[in-house]
């Protein structure tokens, strides 16, 4: 097993975690100004936090 | 719950929670009888103690390999002691020269010889790693273990992934026809188990095709975004059922999915969107020179990404569960193997969730693909 390959991977998991946890944590906030907004501001969020995680599969084809 | 007796909840739950525990009373027993044998394998029952751990291992990856890959038979289960397998063979149809059709269970008869050849019309095939190679009677493979040199015949045959295709189409078929007949039998009112799809076909055609392809176009799409929608959201389903059958994580599923929707924008666009493309409007020329290749680049990029996508996610989840599960019998113990059964059904729950997604995100991403291809030409205020 090579470790530049594994240390590769491990970066591209962070990298797509922090994308989706400051997504989140935006839309908390949005939430909490706005709460009438909840549906729209849910769907934008998972679809943003979608198109990350397609990205952050690349990491799968490296191990 | 039906009970809202809430101790007896819990107990239930609780019950039902350690319904894995009950899987182990095998095991203990394995390991005992050995030293009942002869001196031999008394001598060799410490080696053979830290073998049975890279044995689970092994089966692990072949049960998860058996899930993930398309095969040429359906087979729902072996039984391990007697080694009978139970499932169904499967119609190989190959191209050689005139089309040869045989059943795969000539396969499984020549595996019990030795190697799995069949024979048909005079041409023998082999099976090898779910792969069909031309070869004589023998069966002799050339070139290394992993990569045959034998001439290949076109496999048409239909595999487990293409009678799941065909059960899912047929089952779509039926439900929608009948949900569309129904509005005709009760004056504009749905009735019948399609009631649930009508508020889903709505939010598809409200909040995913108008926003995205406009008031004027989006009756042209429509049609294949509601196919791709419930296609993918059904095969992804299935793929998580104990019986193996995984379609939409197979790249190859994915890549027809992302090219239909990859003609489907490009031979409907009109000129505005080519002309965003080579000579994008309203930016400085040398900028235009240079977003040239990189629109090009785009065109066959976004398809791309749709077909990655879905194939990584669905594949990626597959695998992780199946793991999971395979560590509830390396665990051998009580508290190791609940908490992974534990956490294979979160993990399920979450892939349920994942299915949905991914379905909702590959017909919005068609739905903008197809809006900018329909986009009409807005003039540049001036401000």
């Amino acid at each position: 097993m090579e470790i530049p390959k594994i240390v590769g991977a491990g970066l591209v998991v962070i990298g797509a975690g922090i994308g989706i946890g400051r997504i989140g944590g935006s839309a908390m906030d949005a939430i909490a100004r706005q709460p009438e907004a909840t549906g729209k501001i849910q769907t934008a969020m998972l679809i943003a936090a979608a198109l990350i995680e397609g990205i952050g599969f690349a990491a799968l084809f490296a191990v | 719950m039906v009970n809202s007796n809430k101790p007896l909840q819990f107990i239930i739950v609780t019950l039902i929670a350690c319904l894995p525990l009950f899987g182990f009373s095998n095991t203990v027993s394995d390991s005992i009888q050995l030293p009942t044998e002869t001196n031999v394998t008394v001598q060799t029952a410490a080696p053979v103690a830290t073998d049975e751990a890279s044995e689970i291992k092994e089966k692990i990856k072949e049960v998860i390999n058996h899930h993930v890959l398309d095969g040429h038979e359906f087979s729902l289960f072996a039984d391990e002691a007697t080694g009978t397998h139970y499932g169904f063979s499967l119609p190989i149809i190959l191209w050689d020269n005139g089309v040869q059709y045989f059943s795969s269970e000539k396969f499984n008869e020549g595996a019990k010889h030795g190697e799995a050849v069949a024979e048909s019309n005079g041409n023998y095939y082999v099976l090898h790693h779910e792969k069909i190679y031309k070869t004589d009677a023998s069966g002799t493979l050339t070139g290394d273990e992993h990569h045959p040199s034998n001439a290949k015949p076109i496999d048409l045959s239909i595999t487990k992934g293409v009678l799941t295709i065909m059960v899912v189409a047929l089952l779509m078929f039926l439900l929608f026809t009948s949900l569309a007949k129904s509005y005709a039998k009760n004056g504009g009112i749905s009735s019948g188990f399609g009631r649930l799809f009508e508020p889903i076909v709505l939010y598809i055609r409200d909040e995913i095709a108008i926003p995205n392809i406009g008031e004027k176009h989006y009756k042209r799409y429509m049609s294949y975004l509601l196919t791709i929608f419930f296609f993918v959201w059904f095969l992804n389903i299935f793929g998580l059922t104990p019986l193996g059958i995984n379609v939409t994580g197979n790249i190859a599923i994915t890549f027809g999915l992302a090219v239909i929707t990859f003609l489907i924008t490009n031979l409907t666009a009109n000129k505005n969107y080519w002309g965003h493309i080579f000579w994008m409007p309203g930016v400085p020329l040398p900028m235009k020179i240079i977003l040239a290749p990189i629109e090009l680049l785009g065109v066959f990029i976004k398809p791309f990404a749709l077909m990655i996508r879905l194939y990584a996610n669905i594949f990626a989840g597959h695998i992780v569960l199946m793991s999971l599960i395979g560590l509830i019998f390396i665990f051998k113990s009580w508290l190791g193997s609940s908490l992974s059964f534990m956490l294979s059904f979160a993990i399920s729950i979450i892939e349920i969730l994942v299915a949905l997604l991914q379905a909702y995100i590959f017909t919005m991403l068609s739905a903008l693909y197809f809006g900018s291809a329909v986009e009409e030409h807005h003039h540049e205020e001036a401000h």
